[in-house]
């Protein structure tokens, strides 16, 4: 009797346990970013060492540059991967984007920021058609987007040389709002001395938006939906078509701002750049934790994905090897990331 | 046999539910029928749901249950017969339609979406905001307290609403899925098969669930194969066979032996019978199915 007696009381914190609380540390190893985390301060460490000259602060700005053009378009990449789907066009989408601007400006003499218009309704445009053919035909992100990826290449070529007359577009610099534009697109800030980008500023703005649409908005809880399972979202009154053709607008606008800082930069575009810029974005985002098959990610995790790759872009410059290196490093850092993203994730949720 | 099948007249004339002595049903449906271009695959179903009851639809494969909640929840159209809410004849275009006339269905396979914490599959597509213009946000904690408080009235106890809702089991899956519908304010609750991959337990505690959901005065319409699930929680019985309706009955009506007679049809047990004796050696099976076969053909002959 004495036995029966204690039993259940002796069970009860047995039980507690089983459905006891996750510690604040494993909350934080269930995070989708953790493993870039882990990642970057790994390549932050070895870059220190390396290369002494990666400290200082004017290499740092620099880092955070070369960060910031592939992070500005890792934001919409991300949540866009988020919500289940691919691009393959925005590396050229992106490039299509500036010589929309630059060519309209020159061939009518407008003020550029006309041209900036103008890119920015291409721009969105891109996006409406990629997720529109997407929704209406039912094929995988992955065709659709290669298409448009081959005949923006082929647009942007083809009109740069019949319009413009070369492969690069004309000059702009002399037209009307060309200073203002490049204010805009293209200055640097000094802090404390040193000269950091414009575009570093927008990076760390769009982060911080597109974290809080996440993870703060109903647009986002319908993003993870949508990406998660689209039956199950339509079924309970998602607008999944709707959510998906605004994310492939989202990434349209991310590439005219990074359009508009490539053109505004200098005062030309060359018409064949941007191809297969697309998989940086792609890598940052996935770097960054987001699950290639949707549903599963966050926004800062595809900022920490571009910040690692800015830093081995730079990094291996400081540390005076052949750039050739580069893309080797790209290569294992995407494999090492994902595999930590994987056997963390796993652990987490297995606690 | 005693099965009495419930007068189709007097309730299509809206008179009086025998169950609820009310004038008008919930829901009801009268001799709808769907086809996909040249194959039928719904014919003649007239059924009905009240507030408070639970209309079982049952079924093998390929009778026409799927059919059935398709229009009932807003993805397919009927084109034959007639759908009532609240005995006004409508026709839904959307799930979103239906869902706005009460009617909530809890799919078997995509109820929730898996990485999602629990608090959000519980507001998905209709989420608690606070705040206004672009300021516009969700109102968290409101929504994890309301999740939390309604899976507790619903009896289920959960560790965290922030976990992942792939981490549940299946049958608690269906019951956030079941409380969500309730909370949302369904009248009516479709339950499309939710236990046909749940084991003899969490079957059990779907079951509780679906009887919480009656009690709270939802109609409830739960379909499923297996009559053992159906008969101790349903209040009229709808049996589905090749796409047409081969019975109804309440309750007080039909025990369960009859109903699973009804179910596995006579002509099939003759031939299962059949096709045991070609094989041999199962005397004692075979003599059950026969004595079995010769009850339903009995059974039918007299309702005839």
């Amino acid at each position: 009797m004495a036995s029966t007696a204690t039993l259940p009381s002796h069970r009860a914190p047995v039980i507690d346990e089983r459905i006891g609380r996750r510690s604040p540390l494993q909350s934080l190893l269930g995070r989708p970013e953790v493993g870039a985390l882990v990642g970057a301060v790994v390549l932050f460490v070895f870059f220190s060492i390396v290369a002494p000259t990666f400290l200082q602060p004017s290499s740092f700005a620099t880092v955070l540059y070369g960060s910031s053009t592939i992070g500005i378009m890792a934001v919409g990449v991300a949540l866009l991967m988020i919500g289940g789907e691919f691009d393959l066009s925005t590396g050229v989408a992106v490039i299509s984007s500036a010589i929309t601007a630059s060519l309209f400006s020159w061939y009518f003499s407008f003020n550029v920021w006309v041209g900036v218009g103008l890119a920015l309704a291409v721009s969105l445009a891109i996006g409406f058609v990629n997720g529109w053919i997407l929704a209406r035909t039912k094929l995988p992100s992955f065709i659709v987007t290669l298409a448009t990826f081959l005949m923006l290449t082929g647009l942007n070529l083809a009109l740069t040389r019949l319009i413009g007359g070369s492969v690069s577009t004309p000059s702009i610099a002399n037209l009307d709002g060309f200073a203002s534009a490049r204010a805009v697109f293209a200055s640097a800030v000094t802090i404390a001395g040193i000269e950091v980008k414009i575009t570093v500023f927008y990076w760390i703005a769009m982060v911080l938006l597109a974290s809080w649409v996440l993870l703060r908005t109903r647009v986002g809880n319908w993003i993870f939906a949508a990406g998660g399972d689209a039956n199950a979202a339509r079924a309970v009154g998602v607008p999944v078509t709707k959510t998906k053709i605004g994310l492939f607008m989202a990434v349209g606008f991310c590439g005219w701002v990074l359009g508009m800082h490539n053109l505004f930069a200098f005062d030309a575009v060359q018409s064949g750049e941007g191809i297969g810029n697309e998989f940086l974005y792609i890598i940052a985002a996935v770097i960054g934790g987001c699950l290639l098959t949707g549903g599963y990610g966050s926004a800062i995790g595809g900022a920490i994905g571009a910040f690692i790759f800015g830093m081995a872009n730079k990094g291996i410059i400081y540390a005076q090897w052949n750039p050739d290196w580069f893309k080797f490093f790209l290569g294992l850092m995407l494999l090492l990331a994902t595999i930590v993203n994987l056997i963390v994730k796993r652990r987490a949720e297995l606690k | 046999m005693n099965a009495k099948q419930i007068d189709q007249k007097t309730l299509l004339q809206n008179e009086r539910d025998p169950l609820t002595h009310t004038p008008v049903h919930l829901l009801s449906l009268d001799t709808v029928g769907k086809h996909y271009g040249n194959i039928v695959a719904l014919r003649d179903v007239t059924m009905a749901v009240d507030n408070g009851r639970v209309t079982c639809v049952l079924g093998d494969n390929g009778a026409g249950k799927s059919t059935l909640i398709k229009i009932i929840a807003g993805l397919h159209q009927h084109d034959e017969g007639t759908l009532n809410i609240m005995g006004e004849e409508r026709k839904f275009s959307s799930p979103r339609d239906a869902l706005d006339a009460g009617i909530a269905t809890v799919y078997q396979d995509l109820a929730v979406v898996p990485l999602m914490p629990i608090w959000r599959n519980f507001f998905l597509g209709s989420e608690l905001t606070t705040g206004f213009g672009p300021f516009k946000r969700l109102d968290v904690q409101r929504m994890k307290d309301i999740t939390k408080k309604e899976l507790a009235e619903m009896g289920i106890d959960l560790r965290d609403v922030e976990q992942p809702i792939g981490q549940l089991s299946g049958g608690e899956r269906q019951c956030v899925a079941i409380a969500r519908a309730v909370y949302f304010g369904a009248k009516v609750l479709i339950l499309d098969e939710p236990t046909a991959a749940l084991g003899v337990k969490q079957s059990g505690v779907v079951l509780r669930y679906i009887l919480q959901a009656r009690d709270r005065g939802l109609g409830v319409v739960f379909i499923t194969h297996n009559p053992h699930h159906a008969f101790p929680v349903g209040d009229r019985f709808l049996l589905l066979k090749r796409g047409k309706s081969i019975g109804y009955y309440e309750k007080k009506d039909i025990t369960l032996e009859e109903l699973t007679a009804q179910m596995a049809g006579g002509a099939e047990l003759a031939e299962l019978a059949h096709e045991l004796e070609s094989l041999g050696g199962h005397t004692e099976t075979l003599h059950e199915v026969q004595a079995e076969a010769a009850a339903v053909q009995a059974e039918s002959v007299h309702t005839r």
